[in-house]
């Protein structure tokens, strides 16, 4: 997902504490910044956001892509929307992330220096426009997919960011069915490169979930402690699902060859995505690994004078009081 | 130097007539910015019609371990609800 192979913190607090925490998240009751927590919970949601606010950020790179070359004015101005819609997402996660005590320039700064992660989905390139519809049908078909539920997280501020995100987060599926829709529908040209996108889209995509983590210790405790909602099989279930009789409607082919449907489960059977792979995107071995940390660090090395320019200004000048109306 | 920007909570008027209600937070080096920041991050889908940016530095909040001394006390004060009262019915509304 977004977060993927967040390794949750072990924690060695009172355990009359830790009971006395465990009932009010169990009885469905928001932890907010300021009150006791677990000293695991706290540092394994710092890395869970952070991770989730990275992915944001650097998610606009492969889609900033293609602003310059969408077919239309109308396609600009929609893709425009969205990657700002990205932007404000990273911001929303990045304050929650803050309250719990780390700051934005830390994040900023780990990020950097490859202490933490982002989603592996951003390191594929988007090679054509018919990606860009890929990317808004499948990435955030399968964000979304994560998102629902995290809605109802435990802790306060990350839950209000997700609610805040799922609202503006349809647009972004939609738009991109709609190019996927537009390609399907047209020339030869155009329906072979939307079959393409699929083909190189389907099993990123599914990697997004992360891998298998039924027997993973540190998926059971976020789950106890309502920081993952579901395991990751069973949202990649669930994507699947939904998304191979849309496919079906595009009249595109999942390169799955075998993915079938199974009565007895109520879903698809389908093959899992090279894990290899993705632990080498992990890595840094990825496509577009070095070229996303790289346009990172350059926007943070060049806006750096813009920065300390209007701090030193605001420093200068007395603010101009504004008066609450 | 390399100071970081301050943090500002934005509170915004959804509607004419509503309060100014608590959104989010940003960061910006003076409260004209984070008026501008605060619009493109929080009325991008005409979420409001008015805008307070508020250094997040002003706020004094209320302790979560004082939650019992500062808000328990009104819980048995039960007659300041009108629904404490019994009003006969041959009185009809009041």
């Amino acid at each position: 997902m977004y977060a993927q192979m967040v390794k949750s913190e072990a924690t060695q607090d009172d355990p009359e504490k830790l009971a006395a925490f465990q009932a009010r998240i169990d009885a469905g009751e928001k932890i907010e910044p300021k009150e006791w927590m677990p000293e695991g919970y706290r540092k394994t949601l710092i890395r869970q956001i952070g991770q989730h606010a990275h992915s944001e950020i650097v998610g606009q790179l492969p889609e900033g892509n293609w602003i310059t070359r969408a077919p239309s004015l109308e396609r600009k101005a929609i893709l425009l929307a969205k990657v700002q819609d990205e932007a404000g997402h990273g911001l929303y996660l990045y304050c929650a992330a803050e309250t719990l005590g780390v700051s934005r320039d830390e994040l900023t700064e780990a990020l950097l220096a490859g202490k933490m992660k982002y989603s592996s989905i951003f390191n594929y390139p988007t090679l054509t426009w018919a990606d860009i519809g890929a990317v808004g049908w499948l990435v955030d078909g399968a964000a979304i997919m994560n998102q629902v539920p995290l809605q109802r997280t435990s802790f306060g501020p990350y839950s209000r960011a997700m609610i805040r995100i799922c609202k503006e987060e349809s647009f972004h599926q939609r738009q991109g069915f709609d190019i996927m829709r537009k390609m399907a529908t047209g020339t030869k040209a155009q329906r072979h490169m939307a079959q393409d996108a699929l083909n190189r889209f389907w099993y990123p995509s599914l990697m997004m979930f992360g891998p298998s983590d039924a027997d993973s210790v540190h998926s059971a405790q976020s789950i106890r402690w309502k920081i993952k909602m579901n395991t990751n099989d069973e949202l990649r279930q669930k994507f699947v699902d939904q998304t191979v009789p849309q496919a079906e409607y595009l009249g595109l082919t999942v390169p799955d060859p075998d993915l079938r449907w199974n009565a007895d489960k109520g879903g698809y059977d389908f093959s899992e995505p090279d894990w290899d792979e993705f632990f080498e995107v992990l890595k840094g071995n990825g496509p577009c690994n070095t070229e996303r940390l790289a346009a990172r660090q350059k926007a943070w090395d060049d806006g750096a004078w813009v920065r300390d320019g209007l701090m030193a200004h605001a420093a200068k000048q007395h603010s101009a009081p504004v008066a609450a109306e | 130097m390399s100071a970081e920007w301050p943090l500002w909570e934005i509170f915004i008027r959804g509607q004419h007539g509503l309060n100014h209600r608590h959104v989010g937070s940003l960061h910006a080096p003076d409260a004209e910015l984070a008026m501008r920041h605060a619009r493109d991050v929080y009325t991008r889908r005409n979420e409001g019609v008015s805008i307070w940016v508020v250094p997040s530095a002003a706020i004094s909040a209320s302790s979560p371990s004082d939650k019992g001394p500062m808000f328990e006390p009104s819980q048995d004060k039960v007659y300041r609800h009108p629904s404490f009262f019994d009003i006969p019915d041959e009185i009809g509304h009041m």
